[in-house]
């Protein structure tokens, strides 16, 4: 009698518990533009990212829920120099070189990164600026790394090249969720990807990488840069050519004058 | 410079910007960022006036400007020098229509221009590599535009006040300087009115390729006190051969810079170029209004003010102090 009433506790408990366990919530994503254009009209842009939360079986669980989204651009090597003070001027010295550094990195989330998810698991998502791998080579100290990473972060969240954004995911009922990053017109040119973070509890519960913004030149703007890039004594000729017939022209027309 | 300065600033607000602002914004391809075109074409604008009116090219003051406005300063260099050329055409036309341009002496100060813009991509290359590319730049502006400037301030000063007072100055002997009647070889230069060796022109030629590959000036505030005082030659002479060097050393240069930085950006030259070129004519026009000591003793002005900022820039605590270079 007992053993059938264990058993038929677990039969009756085990399924449903193994299925709380694996299902998880499923992150549905979008975005507001798969493709931005560079055009002479081109002065940044806006991008709305946004979803919804499908939990299992629609329910909503307890307690918070927290969204966190990431939008990076391509990384670059790049040397960072220091000035410092030498006879008087100032003048580059010192230099570190961080070998994959994101041209473009911008995170929003709905509540502060630090109240959200512990230390560990921001290292591992690379969730918020002071987190980002750099990668940087060489043999340094950490004092001195230290202060390149904050200088050369500083630098291009000023630019409009780095942005956290706490507090900017808006929620709606626990479900849907919306989050607006601004993308500045001096961003280099290839594909971003947005990552969104579900998290609960201080761990990330499911993420999802899969959407795409390319950002290209299109137009004229992509005719210049390739005759500029793979017929530089075409592109030469023409920039000379031009500038004398502009001189030229204004000479003419104000001595008619 | 003012302008230069404050739009600085406001580039960075980006979000910021109101919708007028923003319906001037133009991207530039290969800058690699949006600028407004009314700040650019104004200040192409100045400084065309102020070539018009001295027969200086003005690269001197585009580059800056634009650093100042948050140009990288490579494309800064590289499109000023493209500008400089559309600014000194109708100046070399004017020139040659009078006979003011000596086309043996230009010739060789263009061949020594040309060695000096293959020899300033070099360096310039090297000094990137280094890290110290703004620094030489900094300090070369500095100490050029400043030994200049004052050297023009104290002599314009003089002939200014000579003329209140109603003493003309004693004639100024014209000779060249002994430095240069040294070396070998000697060819004759009929209009400049000179029996010197080319080596001196090639010298001053190379000088200034250099300067205009590394600075983006046309280094016509170099070349023509170095005509007057080192090479001595004739007055009537100087401004023309001048501006035709420029012409052909910057074009040189732009070419230079298309085929190894590739940071020439025609549309930031183009609009440059609109404001210059107008600004060149109404800045010629000006000048024959004005006594040309005054004239002389305004462009110190300029050419020290321009001085004292970069050098102020080197000292202050940069706004800066962390660079990114692309690997």
């Amino acid at each position: 009698m007992m053993l059938r009433l264990i058993l038929a506790a677990l039969i009756a408990f085990w399924p449903t518990q193994g299925f709380a366990q694996t299902a998880l919530p499923k992150l549905v994503t979008d975005v507001s533009q798969r493709e931005i254009n560079i055009q002479s009209r081109f002065t940044g842009e806006t991008l709305t990212l946004f979803g919804a939360i499908i939990y299992p079986r629609g329910v909503i669980p307890e307690g918070d829920v927290d969204v966190a989204v990431v939008l990076r651009g391509p990384t670059e090597p790049v040397t960072v120099r220091e000035k410092q003070r030498v006879a008087g001027i100032w003048i580059n010295v010192d230099s570190i070189d961080f070998r994959s550094a994101p041209t473009y990195y911008a995170i929003a989330s709905s509540r502060p990164l630090d109240k959200i998810v512990d230390a560990k698991t921001a290292a591992i998502y690379e969730l918020g600026l002071n987190r980002l791998q750099l990668s940087p080579t060489g043999e340094i100290d950490s004092a001195e790394l230290g202060r390149f990473r904050t200088g050369f972060v500083d630098l291009n969240r000023r630019d409009g090249l780095y942005e956290e954004a706490p507090g900017t995911v808006a929620m709606t009922d626990q479900v849907l969720w919306r989050a607006r990053l601004a993308i500045p017109s001096s961003v280099v040119e290839g594909d971003y990807v947005a990552e969104t973070l579900l998290i609960r509890n201080g761990r990330v519960i499911v993420a999802n990488d899969n959407v795409t913004v390319t950002i290209r030149k299109t137009g004229f703007e992509r005719f210049i840069t390739l005759l500029a890039q793979n017929y530089s004594l075409f592109y030469g000729a023409m920039a000379v050519m031009i500038s004398l017939l502009l001189g030229w022209i204004a000479g003419m027309a104000f001595n008619r004058l | 410079m003012a302008l230069g300065l404050e739009a600085g600033r406001h580039s960075r607000g980006v979000q910021g910007k109101g919708d007028t602002a923003r319906a001037m914004e133009i991207y530039l391809p290969i800058a690699g960022l949006s600028v407004n075109v009314l700040v650019i074409i104004l200040l192409g604008a100045a400084v065309g006036m102020l070539s018009g009116m001295f027969g200086v090219g003005g690269g001197f003051l585009t580059t800056p400007l634009l650093i100042f406005y948050g140009i990288p300063p490579m494309v800064a260099a590289a499109s000023a020098s493209t500008q400089v050329t559309g600014a000194s055409v109708s100046g070399v036309f004017a020139h040659m229509k009078r006979g003011g341009v000596d086309f043996h002496m230009g010739a060789v100060l263009v061949v020594g221009g040309f060695i000096g813009t293959l020899f300033g991509a070099v360096l310039f290359e090297l000094l990137e590599a280094w890290g110290q590319i703004d620094t030489v730049i900094s300090i070369l502006y500095v100490v050029m535009l400043g030994s200049i400037g004052g050297m023009m301030m104290r002599e314009s000063l003089t002939a200014v006040l000579a003329s209140r007072e109603g003493k003309p100055l004693p004639p100024a002997k014209r000779r060249h300087h002994p430095l240069v009647a040294n070396l070998p070889l000697r060819w004759r230069f009929y209009r400049s009115g000179l029996y010197i060796s080319p080596i001196a022109p090639l010298l001053l030629g190379f000088v200034t390729g250099i300067l205009t590959m590394l600075l983006g000036v046309g280094g016509g505030f170099i070349m023509v006190p170095a005509m007057l005082y080192i090479l001595g030659m004739s007055a009537n002479v100087v401004v023309g051969t001048s501006l035709f060097q420029i012409l052909f050393v910057t074009m040189s240069s732009t070419m230079v810079h298309s085929l190894t930085t590739k940071a020439v950006d025609i549309v930031l030259a183009v609009f440059l170029l609109i404001g210059s070129v107008t600004g060149a004519q109404i800045g010629a026009r000006l000048a024959q209004r004005m006594k040309p000591e005054y004239l002389r003793l305004f462009l110190a002005g300029v050419v020290l003010l321009v001085a004292i900022r970069m050098a102020l820039g080197l000292g202050w605590r940069p706004d800066e102090i962390y660079t990114v270079q692309l690997l």
